[in-house]
């Protein structure tokens, strides 16, 4: 007999069957949070420890000076960081927004109202999951131009709403909700909107956190409008400030540069750490049947 | 009662619109329509300023017959990015994932959120980091250690350097592929039922591999074939690394251009829009054929 014992997955405790994995995972987990630590020590290393030779990874003597003044800085047109930093929060804030909503609402409308086209729309909205947004750039170019929303801060937010992956996730979600229970409340005398509201929305909150994560990465995160659909500076993202600072800004730039991607990066990583339950809970009704 | 009929049909309609309107006119503007028009752009002659002038298929038969730069450069480093990106990506985020699986539940919320963490930073900020570890001068962290330890004697411009740029892009990739994929395998995991391997074990299964490929894998196929498209999704998407790493489109001896570049470099910094156009309905073909060929390999029904 060899000494095969059974997988047991999600243990309640740590027991010495468990240090193989850990002697992999511990090293790797380590590996890739370096880019991030490295991050935050620049972020906070003085202009002297930035030039240092030989260069140290760990700050010494930490100091906000890199802050302060990537919020004194302005663009070479005269825009201040601040500015940058107010679209990106208003952008994304209603790019997430409307996202949920509509994501949402489409979702109920494909998974519990009878209508001929939608197992086609679904299918269709399937298949987009493998869609890349770079291979469109330009016919997005022209659609927007052609909308009339070229240099707006609508360029920011139309072309992201719909997100295949979103409305994927929600709909398999909602599946989950049972017919009985929305057929006891029609007898009640509700409509679609209500039970939408009253019954399902409830229901599918985690589906909604796990969209609402989503879209705030693909808002917050995203450079693409800023270069390409919009033309006045004043519009443009934080995003786009900090590829601008850190393309050839140097070593003075640097510290300026870990700056603003801490704050890039911070937003993320605390929104996911608080619901990553709910995202888990989504993820296991992700499947592609 | 004719009349109430179709009022009903019409309040159905009305409540249909209402619900999925808005998702699929975006839906339908932003995407279907962009991909149309990227293939109607793509048997165009089109400068962005005048209008489209139809060519045929010329933009298609000068991509295979004179674009050397994409026959020579562009493609093969697609493929070779791809490939190992791609598929490494994949194994890698199910095994990290099966390990997780095995630990308790605190422990392994706290290893998730950190392999995860990488895939929420943007590519282009991180370059800050990536610029200073592959720096070209003795005072990058990679030409000091190795000029300390005494593997190299001349400092490597490793960013501006053909030989090592595709590597590094690699690297960096697969440093943050650990996304959406990864955490739809991890709950896949989790939720395959502990009796099964139960069973399975008084069935006779021996070992781990035989339980992987046996039990684990086959209950959770639909969790694969998400995280499979997602990282065809991730690879493609990825292809802006090179230019943000070297600093320039296109990239050192086009060592790391991929057909994102390409798109951009004839579309934004040429105005070709037609034959930039042309490039983007291969990739989409590309893309689609991949994921389909993997859809195959993991036996889905579609």
């Amino acid at each position: 007999m060899s000494k095969y014992s059974m997988t047991k997955i999600n243990p309640r405790r740590l027991g010495r069957s468990h240090i193989k994995y850990l002697i992999i995972l511990l090293p790797l987990a380590l590996f890739m949070l370096l880019p991030i630590v490295y991050i935050i020590n620049t972020a906070f290393k003085p202009i002297d420890e930035l030039y240092a030779f030989p260069p140290r990874f760990f700050v010494l003597k930490p100091t906000l000076s890199n802050f302060t003044r990537l919020f004194r800085q302005t663009s070479s047109f005269g825009i201040p960081f601040t500015r940058y930093l107010f679209n990106s929060i208003v952008i994304t804030i209603l790019g997430v927004t409307l996202t949920v909503i509509i994501t949402s609402l489409s979702a109920y409308g494909l998974s519990k109202l009878k209508f001929k086209a939608k197992n086609t729309l679904f299918r269709i909205n399937q298949l987009a999951l493998m869609f890349v947004p770079v291979a469109v750039t330009i016919p997005r170019f022209l659609i927007i131009v052609k909308l009339g929303v070229y240099n707006t801060p609508v360029a920011h937010i139309l072309p992201l709403l719909a997100m295949p992956v979103g409305l994927f996730l929600v709909k398999q979600f909602v599946d989950q909700v049972p017919n009985s229970l929305l057929e006891s409340a029609r007898i009640d005398g509700a409509n679609d909107y209500q039970i939408y509201w009253h019954i399902v929305l409830p229901i599918i909150k985690p589906a909604l956190a796990t969209v609402a994560i989503l879209a705030f990465q693909s808002f917050w995160n995203n450079e693409t409008t800023s270069s390409l659909y919009i033309s006045d500076d004043s519009q443009k993202t934080v995003a786009f400030f900090l590829t601008s600072i850190t393309s050839g800004a140097g070593i003075a730039g640097a510290g300026m540069g870990a700056a603003a991607s801490l704050i890039m990066f911070l937003p993320n990583i605390i929104i996911f750490i608080i619901i990553q339950n709910k995202v888990m809970d989504t993820m296991a009704h992700s499947g592609i049947k | 009662m004719k009349q109430k009929l179709s009022k009903l049909h019409a309040s159905k309609l009305t409540t249909v619109l209402v619900f999925c309107g808005p998702y699929f006119f975006l839906f339908f503007t932003f995407i279907v329509l962009a991909v149309f028009a990227a293939v109607v752009l793509s048997f165009t002659d089109f400068n962005s300023i005048e209008f489209p002038r139809f060519v045929g298929l010329k933009n298609y038969v000068d991509l295979i017959t004179q674009d050397e730069v994409f026959m020579q450069k562009v493609l093969p480093n697609t493929i070779k990015f791809a490939l190992i990106v791609g598929p490494g990506g994949y194994f890698l985020s199910f095994f990290l994932a099966w390990m997780l699986a095995q630990l308790p539940h605190k422990l392994r919320t706290v290893l998730a959120v950190i392999l995860y963490s990488p895939s929420m930073t943007m590519g282009v900020a991180m370059s800050v980091v990536w610029k200073a570890l592959f720096s070209g001068d003795p005072n990058g962290y990679l030409n000091h250690f190795l000029l300390k330890v005494g593997a190299i004697s001349e400092p490597i411009q490793w960013l501006q350097s053909p030989e090592h740029l595709m590597t590094i892009m690699i690297i960096v990739t697969l440093w943050s592929s650990m996304g959406v994929g990864f955490l739809a395998m991890l709950s896949g995991i989790l939720n395959v039922d502990q009796e099964i391997y139960e069973a399975a074990y008084i069935d006779g299964i021996r070992n781990k591999f035989q339980e992987i490929f046996y039990i684990t894998i086959p209950l959770m196929k639909p969790q694969m074939l998400f995280g499979a498209v997602m990282a065809v999704v991730n690879t493609f998407q990825a292809g802006g690394i090179g230019v943000a790493l070297s600093g320039s489109n296109p990239t050192p001896q086009y060592a790391g251009q991929l057909i994102v570049n390409h798109i951009e470099d004839f579309g934004f910094i040429r105005f070709e829009m037609g034959y930039a156009a042309t490039v983007s309905v291969v990739l989409l073909l590309m893309i689609n054929f991949i994921s389909k060929s993997a859809a195959k390999i993991l036996g889905s029904r579609d």
